[in-house]
């Protein structure tokens, strides 16, 4: 083998890598790109002498050369100092070749981040150690989230400005769990300096109290998006082959999954089926084929297949119907007209459609929902859409390619929106067929995820009334709920049960076992009960997975709920009716860190139930 | 999934832009520049249509100053494949005699290569049309979309492009509008040199080394390819080698020893000088690309 086959067989088993950059204006995202570029040998001694030549007239870095100028490329941005659009930058190293969507921090350019974060395995974003975290960081990390990146790099840039301060390090990335956090964004944090090339592409000898990982090595080791996440076939048809009468191929990626001759296959949306006799690479013929290959493949039978069909193994393992909700983002100067009708484009092909509901607009500053009855550019919104006709779709989640959409302005044929589909509307066929249903696979029946919220709290201090409230929201959105309470828990499965200490912990234990199947079977389970020992209440949490136990303190003074005492519960226990009562005679242990806490003497019953269902729809649960 | 290549990737991915432009156009055509990366994506098409012809013409934009070396080779390739293949050169711009090296390159780029092209498009009302850019090419180049929206008039406008999300691309048209389709966007010159190995693409003999005629003009190895070479020029022959292709007085050429594309290829990975650095439009003004880009060249 030559030197250089040797070289082409080691390049060509690299995998590729496309990442995003996200920071705001002076973060130094152009002067980390340069470094990157320039320490990873992607800078040529020509481009070399031209940045060091026009360092001089434009840079800003006095003698050195300014390496944000390598990426810089339009004039009219090198006029503004600012990126106006994703640009896209080439290297590798000896592990990987990288694709750099580089993406442009201003506010009104959202939709370029959207654009580069679509493609993207995994998202850098910057955080200027002098200014700390900006509303930019929060945007961009929301965004980064809702395009459906599941690796972020979070670089803690101009460390050198600030002495290379671990305090300074600790509290932005104290600062920003908690963003990510509410988010629900995984990352991994580190501090740089691009300008004088810290932690780039090797370990900083200025920073030795951090971890041993520099930009590179995460960039490296990062895992790719795969097609999807189930692996079912999703084969959209694009092109018809008819060179003669003998022949007719069709053409088209796949999207996910593989294909293989000898494979029964179902045509959407006709649902015709027939069987796979070739498969075809190009001009060389294959057994199989797996995503993302294009592929041209002939079938047994003479069935009908056009440009817009959609390939699938089976019919039952794809969401198909014409009425879904997806997540938008407006990138139109023209606002959207609701029952307007845009021109749609996905990979089952064009399709006319029309929102019909706003469900909330996100302010991604405070990441709240807010009311909206139109969108503008940069918008990003929950929406209900009808289509012309049925069309096969993933969730986003499930499948990048099928499950995402754009919207076009049928007048100026712009691009207004991207959308993510959430959840199939009345679909026609919602049913995961696998041999053993998993708790993911109910789970993917709904359009929410499961969990239990528990609101605890002494007597009187409004569970029932806000749990009553929460259920009747949460049914009106469509979402499968679940009320457990005293007056169906205590006549059947704890009717055995007293109020001794020891029957309440068991009273509680079963709840809390019983709560858990409700969820598993996919159920957003509200419990409202006293609950007063935090060991109880502990237990419960232990044996939900993770996020989803949503403790919910509902808070009143003692005096508020005696006052209240819907039940005489108090007057009795004042007068020695009960024992053991809760505030009374028996302790209410106060939770430390519940996830929402809710003070009922001085909010209403609505604000409670917005705020617990704001922090559901944060942590994506609805 | 984990056994495909880099490149197979990649073809995947340009086969399926090239299919669905020209799935969605009303009159696609394949801009053919004859270079190295019009090859490769002529392969590429070849691949994603085959057993079938190509579904488009291919059009060559003579300024009437390319290498003959080209001329035979996109006359040879056009038979081998069958290709629909149309020329088209600037009447007018022929009979005044433009000459790059009285007009200078600014002049015979705007009127041969420019106005031609408009002209050709305006001609046949192709709507889609396919060229072989690169992102990696060119800093101006890095911020263009596979799909790139021209108005009636073929201008880009930067500022104003259609965002592309995933692989849904954007193909509305109105009357008169018109898309330039990239399906080598993702490509690195690297990876383009690869893919001409391993599938065995032909290219022109101009990429390998070998004793032409050339002379120093400011700076630039030219090769005298015909006698419309100006007399002052002291030529010698010296072994040289193409990293682009295009009108020879605008194309500089590089001293080389690499008589095959591995030795080329081999050569090319350490080499410090980027590809475009041969060609002399690029150093016209600062921002060259971009301001020839705004007015309508490729």
């Amino acid at each position: 083998m030559s030197r250089l086959e040797e070289y082409m067989a080691k390049d060509s088993a690299k995998q590729l890598l496309r990442f995003i950059t996200c920071g705001s204006i002076d973060d130094g995202k152009s002067t980390l790109i340069g470094r990157l570029l320039h320490e990873c040998r992607a800078v040529y001694d020509d481009q070399m002498s031209a940045v060091i030549r026009d360092s001089r007239t434009s840079g800003t870095t006095g003698d050195e050369p300014d390496l944000a100028l390598i990426v810089d490329g339009l004039l009219a941005e090198r006029e503004q100092g600012i990126t106006i659009d994703v640009a896209h930058r080439y290297f590798s190293t000896s592990k990987r070749k990288f694709i750099i969507l580089d993406t442009p921090g201003h506010e009104q350019y959202t939709r370029n981040m959207a654009t580069g974060a679509s493609n993207a395995d995994l998202a850098v974003i910057l955080i200027d150690a002098l200014k700390g975290i900006s509303p930019q960081t929060i945007r961009h990390s929301y965004i980064v989230k809702l395009m459906g990146i599941r690796n972020a790099v979070v670089c803690v840039n101009k460390m050198d400005a600030q002495g290379y301060s671990e305090a300074v390090f600790n509290k932005i990335a104290d600062d920003y769990a908690k963003i990510a956090e509410k988010i629900g964004l995984s990352y991994t944090i580190i501090p740089v300096s691009a300008l004088k090339g810290d932690n780039i592409t090797s370990k900083s000898a200025n920073m030795p109290w951090c971890g041993d990982q520099c930009l590179i090595d995460l960039l490296e080791s990062a895992g790719q998006e795969p097609p999807s996440r189930h692996d079912y076939l999703r084969l959209p048809v694009q092109y018809v082959l008819r060179p003669d009468n003998s022949f007719r191929g069709f053409c088209g990626r796949i999207e996910s999954g593989s294909i293989s001759v000898g494979d029964r296959i179902t045509v959407l949306p006709s649902s015709v089926s027939t069987c796979v006799k070739s498969v075809s690479i190009g001009d060389r013929q294959a057994k199989t084929a797996d995503a993302p290959l294009s592929v041209t493949f002939t079938t047994t039978d003479e069935v009908d297949i056009s440009r817009g069909d959609m390939i699938v193994h089976d019919k039952a393992s794809v969401l198909f119907g014409s009425g879904y909700t997806a997540n938008l983002i407006w990138m139109d100067t023209e606002k959207l007209k609701l029952n307007s009708r845009y021109i749609l484009k996905c990979a089952a092909g064009t399709i006319c459609a029309h929102i019909n509901k706003i469900f909330s607009r996100k302010n991604i500053s405070t990441l709240e929902d807010e009311p909206a009855s139109s969108l503008g550019i940069n918008d990003i919104a929950s929406v209900s859409f009808s289509l012309d006709a049925s069309k096969p779709f993933d969730t986003y989640e499930m499948c990048r390619a099928t499950g995402s959409f754009i919207l076009i302005d049928r007048m100026t044929g712009m691009t207004a929106a991207a959308g993510m589909i959430t959840s199939a509307e009345n679909p026609q066929n919602v049913v995961w067929h696998t041999h053993s249903v998993t708790r993911e696979q109910r789970t993917g029946l709904k359009n929410h995820r499961p969990a239990v919220i528990w609101l605890t709290g002494l007597s009187g201090s409004g569970k029932s009334t806000i749990a009553n409230a929460l259920e009747q929201s949460l049914n009106h959105a469509g979402i499968h709920t679940y009320l457990l309470d005293g007056d169906n828990v205590r006549h059947g499965l704890c009717k055995d049960l007293g109020f001794s200490a020891q029957d309440r912990e068991e009273n509680i234990r079963r709840i809390g076992e019983t709560a858990k199947l409700f969820a598993d079977a996919g159920i957003l389970t509200i419990t409202a009960f006293i609950s007063p020992f935090a060991e109880g209440r502990d237990k419960v949490r232990a044996i939900m997975p993770e996020g989803e136990f949503i403790e919910v303190f509902i808070d009143a003074p003692i005096n508020v709920c005696e006052q209240r005492d819907p039940k005489n519960m108090y007057k009795k226990a004042r007068k020695g009716e009960i024992k053991e009562f809760t505030g009374i005679n028996s302790p209410y242990e106060t939770p430390e860190s519940p996830e929402i806490h809710i003070r009922t003497d001085i909010m209403t019953v609505a604000d409670s139930v917005e705020k617990i269902l704001g922090y559901l729809r944060i942590r994506q649960i609805i | 999934m984990n056994d495909l290549s880099y490149l197979d990737r990649l073809e995947a991915e340009s086969i399926h832009i090239i299919r669905e432009a020209a799935a969605e156009a009303s009159k696609p055509v394949m801009l053919y520049s004859i270079g190295k990366d019009s090859s490769v994506m002529l392969h590429l098409a070849m691949k994603a249509f085959h057993p079938a012809k190509l579904p488009f013409p291919v059009m060559h934009v003579d300024t009437g100053w390319k290498f003959r070396e080209m001329i035979t080779f996109r006359d040879e390739t056009a038979k081998r494949l069958g290709l629909n293949l149309i020329v088209y050169k600037n009447p007018e711009g022929a009979a005044k005699g433009i000459n790059p090296f009285i007009h200078g390159s600014k002049l015979h780029t705007d009127i041969m290569k420019t106005d031609a092209l408009k002209q050709a498009l305006n001609m046949y009302g192709f709507d889609m049309i396919f060229g072989g850019a690169r992102r990696d090419e060119e800093k101006s180049r890095a911020k263009e979309r596979i799909f790139s929206f021209r108005d009636k008039n073929h201008r880009w406008d930067p500022k104003n492009q259609r965002p592309e999300l995933w692989s849904h691309y954007n193909t509305k048209l109105n009357t008169g509008e018109s898309m330039r389709v990239f399906p080598l966007s993702n490509w690195t010159e690297l990876d383009v040199w690869f893919y001409i190995l391993r599938e065995k693409i032909p290219v022109v003999p101009l990429y390998l080394a070998k004793e032409r005629p050339v002379a120093d003009v400011d700076g630039v190895l030219i090769m005298a390819d015909d006698e419309r070479m100006p007399p002052q020029y002291e030529i010698t022959m010296q072994s040289v080698r193409f990293r682009t292709l295009g009108c020879y007085p605008l194309t500089g050429a590089v001293p080389s020893e690499a008589c095959t594309l591995e030795q080329v290829i081999e050569e090319m990975m350490v080499s410090t000088l980027s590809e475009r650095q041969g060609r002399i439009i690029d150093f016209d003004q600062s921002g060259a690309m971009e301001k020839k880009k705004t007015e309508g060249y490729f």
